[in-house]
């Protein structure tokens, strides 16, 4: 790890006025990614603007029913409130299937956003890796890739992202906050991230110089009743082969609004619309749920080894429709 | 701008203000281990991935090594070496010595000072993964074992003593438990329904 | 008290639960580990590992890096003092990992190439990052598997035993298995990392340690250093777990030469990362067993070829074929461990070497041995009970295997199980039941001791004991006390320092009994002085044993303890996730010294077990030749989450020829856990899972072959969309699993 500079700063202008002082700065939030990423070499700041005590530590209701996140609102904190696991209990579930206790007091709503992925080629520095080293090559493609990406990759890159809350944010439409130099911007998150191509370098549309603000839900009422499934090669403390964020409104045997988003099957929380779209106004059945799936599932494209998230998404997204579909009949 | 890369900072550690000059990479397990000789705090991995460093931040569990120093400044740190009463030991350790919830020791100081904390949190109503219905309107699970494996999984113990950590720490929310009005959610320490 | 103890009986110490006599320590932080002990003028030293596979080191740019702010010295191959290798220690000769930076060849990644000493870890890890080495690259192999044309026997009689004509009793057999199980690399991963700090003082070399033998440990580094053993002082007062991992590696060489060369306090410590290529780790393997057996269940065929791996410039052999040498008996028997050479660190002792992956093999498949033939799995086992050693014809010290199956059938409730599997449904998980056998030998090695009855009243015991978590200390702590015969709070145990003279280290589950064997002779002999009646001096009365000629008297006989393995899975056949919920294992292992200790340390074992079963596995990435995620997110340990309530038990089973009845426990609780697992999920799915881990991939793309109705539609096999027409895809290796017999 490089020497660094540290400034805490306590006003959003004032952090955002320092960043574009200093070119290789870096918002320090809970540090959760960051900090690990400067030992492993892979981020090297020359100055972290520690964002966590800017006032930007609440969960609001909004006046249309939805709900305002700030960024330094830390993942134990969102998990925790009522708002949230009444209006969002998919979103609460999500949050804390991600991490540990420890990891989640830590760790803040912007910084969950703006983590990198867990790929073990990005973060060994003695290993090629085009998100870190542009044109050096995806060693990943023909090595070890079993928890890659199906869905929206290419061959410069098949990382997943690893966030555990940004599924469920994507599901329930969820709009991010930010400020620059030249004032506010929002961003849906399902346009947050940019597609791979070939810049996996280039992660988030957020312009230069931005600081994430707040995240803002609007009101679902769909969401009331959701469910976040998480799978992963140990029962807690790991990152996700497969998770579905999903959410149902369905009355006699009719699906009248569905959200599902699946989370490590791609660079980015990954929307399932055209899932969504064979589902909405049909039947709550098994067979529908599977024919969606499969529909969603019809752009992936698999290497040799992660084949079976084809198999694992199907199944999420028919068992958890199915089980939310019996909870919506009691 | 020249940038300082160090700092002279007051830590507040188990209630003494403690003041050092830090390297900006000082994390806050390097600064109590290398700086304060607060060394029952341990370093397992360096990168948040088995709790060894876990302290008290602000009442908060958190892992030291992904913690600057610098940063932590202002908060109040409790380590293992803060959570006894004197020579009182706190329920959490003298269940932990009493069920043998440990064997090597040395993710022992993260584990006590974690479970603290998930009595804590449990307490204030906290749900957690393995908390079938998370809405408020539920209530608050009881600390089962089922509940104590999840929120006790972000301390690895290689030693494998899992087992009697939950029951030590089943033990300890029943101790601490006892005083306070209300229901007291009974502990079965013997609940093996994992998975289904 | 200045007198003798008196005639009172004994105590009652060794039996009874005792918490662990430095566990006050332990749980308010007070303990000091190896890197937890602050000297003055202490210097930090950094390792910079090979970041190739092969070739050699053509420069090490060390002139910028000596520019940084405090860094204090780059050790290399082209300025490191001289270490001398030429030796052959009680384990053998050294692995050349610790003749560090003796010359320019990288035998794979992860090699040490270069040590940064600096005034603060900081300082010293920034250099360490910054230095630039330039290589000259040659081409490397990493593949691992089975029928590698480089695969030989390695010499020795132990490699390979032979008795009867395979050919001719598999072929004469009525039923008979053939199957190919894999294991993969596996990684110790003791929670505290390596750590060493090296000081001379006072014309001492003085070593604080984290290891499981700081007698061979310091007598290793007086080899290579050239130095009069008697100056060489090692101390391990507290060890963060071991597990095999904790000899003699390159971190303590490296403090003692940057100490050295720096004429000041070195400390070195590794980071998890580093671990993975410099600890040892348990190789892959890669292994064949063929059953023929009678319609009733009597084996008349066993064959066992163990394939692993090892480096290009040492060979250390995973003896997994070694399992069934002393289990089971059939007319023919054969067993061989093969290994090939590649570029690759070299592998070493990990928890039950050899026993731990030999015996999910072989117990796999007996249970597909059972299936087959329509018995009962235990049934199976008893029916091919051997009177005397199966290849060794010696008789049994003690064997009570079919007692541990008894207790453990009887508490498990195994007579109520409905034997076919794929039955058991609830909501989207299969459940079921498995059980395996366990073994692991009792051993036993040479020790000294010295017991002192102090003029206060006290007993100071010393021993170069080594306490990795087991609970040694108490465990000799109680040993002792009944052996004077005295309570075991007028005990002052003292152990982990060289000085204390020559002791077994804590492996091969022979600490504790190599050990109390020690104990027990001097403080009997001690006692039988005081009994004579005296006053003490102010010295103390100091009696010293040594065993290695007691232990030269024991007769050859085939010593080992057992146990009995049983698990209930349920596996979610929507994810492919696998839930152990309950374990019982029931050991005979000799007599229990603490039963609260021994507990720990059986249901620890039983946890590696299971964490073998479902998770543990380093991916070696071939290109580089390095491993993929070599962290512990990475590399999987059994969570909180994963572990059930596990129980363990003991059935009477004291050693007749030991004087405290010990066998050893430090092992056997792995053996067989993974095996009992498999076959568990064997029984909820109908699937035989060969290869280590059960992943949630493999079980996904497995299937079952459950008779029940699939939860939700169709339960998906390899296949559909993307998943299909993946040629030779490593996810369907776990469907495929080599069943030769089909």
């Amino acid at each position: 790890m490089k020497e660094f500079g540290y400034r805490r700063v306590s006003d959003v202008s004032g952090a955002v006025a320092l960043l574009g002082a200093e070119p290789d700065a870096r918002f320090l939030g809970g540090g959760t990614n960051l900090v690990d990423l400067m030992k492993a070499g892979v981020e090297r700041p020359g100055l972290l603007i520690d964002v966590r005590e800017l006032p930007l530590d609440r969960i609001e209701a909004t006046d249309d029913g939805g709900l305002r996140i700030g960024a330094t609102v830390t993942n134990s904190d969102l998990a925790a409130d009522p708002e949230v696991r009444r209006r969002y209990p998919a979103l609460a579930q999500a949050v804390l299937a991600g991490a540990s206790g420890q990891l989640r007091n830590m760790a803040t709503v912007g910084g969950n956003l703006l983590q990198r992925t867990r790929c073990g080629y990005f973060t060994d520095l003695t290993k090629p890796c085009n998100k870190r080293v542009p044109g050096s090559g995806c060693p990943a493609i023909k090595g070890e890739h079993r928890n890659h990406a199906i869905l929206g990759a290419s061959e410069h890159c098949a990382a997943v992202h690893p966030s555990d809350m940004g599924v469920a944010l994507a599901a329930f439409d969820a709009v991010v906050s930010y400020e620059t130099a030249h004032g506010p911007g929002e961003l849906p998150l399902t346009e947050f991230y940019l597609p791979v191509g070939d810049t996996p370098h280039l992660e988030t549309a957020l312009p230069p110089g931005a600081l994430i603000t707040g995240i803002t839900l609007p009101p679902a009422p769909v969401a009331a009743l959701s469910r976040y499934r998480k799978v992963r090669e140990r029962a807690s403390y790991a990152f996700a082969i497969g998770s579905l964020a999903a959410a149902l409104d369905v009355q006699d045997g009719v699906i009248r609004e569905v959200r599902l988003a699946f989370g490590a099957v791609a660079s980015r929380p990954w929307r399932a619309r055209e899932a969504e779209r064979v589902l909405a106004g049909g039947p709550a059945s098994a067979e529908a749920f599977a024919a969606a799936a499969d529909a969603e599932l019809a752009a992936a494209r698999v290497l040799p080894h992660n084949g079976f998230k084809v198999t694992l998404m199907r199944n999420l997204v028919v068992a958890t429709l199915t089980e939310l579909t019996e909870e919506a009949a009691r | 701008m020249a940038l300082s890369t160090s700092s002279a900072i007051t830590l507040n550690v188990n209630g003494e203000k403690r003041t050092l000059p830090v390297d900006h990479r000082t994390t806050l397990l390097d600064a109590l281990r290398e700086h304060l000789d607060l060394t029952g705090t341990k370093k397992g991995c360096d990168q948040g991935q088995c709790g060894a460093c876990t302290v008290l931040l602000d009442g908060r569990r958190a892992v030291a090594c992904l913690q600057l120093a610098v940063a932590a400044e202002g908060r109040a740190i409790t380590t293992i070496e803060g959570v006894a009463d004197g020579e009182r030991l706190h329920p959490v350790q003298q269940a932990f010595l009493d069920l043998d919830g440990y064997q090597c020791g040395y993710c022992t100081p993260g584990q006590i000072c974690s479970a603290i904390a998930v009595i804590e949190e449990h307490a204030a109503g906290w749900p957690s993964a393995a908390t079938t219905d998370v809405r408020p309107e539920a209530g608050v699970p009881p600390l089962t074992a089922d509940e104590i494996r999840e929120r006790m999984s972000g301390n690895l113990c290689r030693c494998g003593a899992y087992v009697s950590i939950v029951q030590a720490v089943a033990q300890a929310a029943e101790a601490e438990q006892a005083p306070f009005s209300g229901p007291v959610d009974r502990v079965d320490t013997a609940n093996t329904e994992v998975g289904a | 008290m200045t007198t003798a103890t008196g005639t009172t009986a004994p105590t009652g110490a060794v039996g009874a639960a005792h918490t662990r006599v430095e566990g006050l320590a332990k749980v308010t932080g007070a303990a000091r580990y190896a890197g937890d002990i602050p000297y003055t003028e202490l210097a930090h030293g950094w390792l910079v590992l090979s970041t190739i596979a092969r070739g050699r080191i053509g420069s090490v740019e060390s002139a910028p890096v000596l520019a940084m702010p405090g860094v204090l010295a780059v050790l290399h191959h082209g300025n490191a003092p001289r270490v001398d290798g030429d030796y052959t220690g009680p384990l053998g000769p050294p692995d050349p990992i610790l003749q560090v930076f003796q010359h320019d060849r990288v035998p794979f990644a992860g090699w040490p190439v270069a040590l940064v000493v600096a005034e603060t870890p900081e300082q010293a890890r920034e250099a360490a990052e910054a230095l630039v080495v330039h290589y000259d690259e040659e081409p490397h192999d990493v593949a691992f598997h089975a029928g590698n044309p480089r695969s030989y026997t390695p010499e020795g009689p132990q490699a390979e035993t032979s008795k009867g004509d395979l050919d001719a009793e598999l072929a004469a057999s009525a039923v008979a298995v053939d199957a190919e199980y894999t294991t993969p690399e596996e990684h110790h991963n003791p929670m505290e990392p390596h750590a060493a700090m090296a000081r001379w003082d006072s014309g001492r070399l003085e070593v604080v340690d984290t290891n499981q033998g700081s007698k061979f440990v310091a007598d290793e580094l007086a080899k290579l250093f050239s130095l009069d053993p008697a100056s060489v002082r090692v101390r391990s007062e507290h060890v963060g777990g071991a597990f095999g991992a904790k000899g003699t590696r390159p971190h303590q060489v490296l403090a003692v030469m940057a100490a050295t060369a720096l004429h000041r306090p070195v400390r070195v410590v590794m980071t998890r990362r580093q671990m993975f290529s410099l600890i040892g780790y348990r190789s892959p393997t890669a292994q064949r067993v063929r059953l023929g057996a009678d319609a009733d269940g009597r084996l008349r065929a066993l064959d066992h070829a163990a394939d692993c791996r090892t480096s290009t410039v040492y060979e250390f052999i995973e003896r997994s074929a070694d399992y069934g040498r002393s289990m089971y008996d059939a007319d023919a028997h054969h067993t061989v461990n093969r290994v090939v050479p590649l570029d690759v660190p070299t592998p070493t002792w990990m928890r039950a070497p050899g026993e731990a992956p030999g015996s999910f093999a072989l117990e796999s498949a007996l249970d597909e041995l059972a299936e087959k033939c329509g018995i009962d799995p235990i049934a199976l086992r008893a029916r091919n009970e051997p009177d005397a050693g199966p290849v060794s014809g010696l008789p049994f010290s003690s064997r009570n295997l079919l007692a541990c199956f008894e207790e453990g059938a009887r508490r498990f409730g195994w007579a109520d199980r409905d034997p076919r599997p794929g039955l058991r449904r609830e909501g989207r998980w299969l459940v079921g039941t498995g059980t395996a056998s366990a073994t692991f030998p009792v051993l036993v090695a040479p020790s000294t001791a010295a017991v002192t009855a102090e003029a206060d009243g006290t007993f100071t015991v010393r021993i170069t004991a080594a306490d990795v978590g087991t609970g040694a200390r108490t465990a000799l702590t109680q040993i002792a006390a009944d052996a004077l015969e005295v309570a075991p709070e007028r005990i002052r145990m003292k152990i982990a320092d060289s000085d204390f003279g020559p002791a077994m280290i804590a492996g091969g589950s022979m600490g504790t009994r190599s050990w109390g064997w020690a104990v027990t002779a001097a403080a009997c002999e001690l006692r039988e002085q005081l009994a004579l009646g005296g006053a003490i001096p102010p010295q103390g009365i100091t009696v010293r044993s040594d065993t290695t000629k007691d232990l030269a008297t024991l007769t050859a006989k085939e010593r080992y303890s057992f146990g009995a393995q049983f698990a209930e899975v349920a596996v979610d056949v929507t994810s492919g996730e696998v839930r152990v919920r309950r374990m019982l294992g029931v050991f005979a292992a000799g007599r229990i010294i603490n039963p609260l200790t021994a507990r720990s340390q059986l249901i620890g074992g039983m946890i590696w077990g299971l964490s073998m079963a479902l998770h543990e596995e380093a991916v070696r990435d071939e290109a580089s030749g390095g491993l993929v995620g070599a962290d512990l997110a990475g590399y999987h340990i059994a969570a909180n989450a994963d572990v059930p309530l596990i129980e363990a038990d003991w059935v009477d089973d004291p050693d007749a020829d030991d004087p405290v009845g010990i066998k050893g426990i430090g092992e056997i609780g792995i053996v067989g856990a993974a095996a009992a697992i498999a076959n568990a999920v064997w029984h909820a799915t109908g699937v035989r899972h060969r290869d280590l881990p059960i992943r949630p991939d493999r079980v996904l793309l497995a299937g079952t072959t459950a008779g029940a109705e699939p939860a939700y539609g169709e339960v998906e096999t390899p296949g559909v969309e993307g998943a299909s027409g993946v040629e030779g895809a490593p996810g369907a290796e776990g469907a495929s699993g080599g069943d030769r017999d089909a």
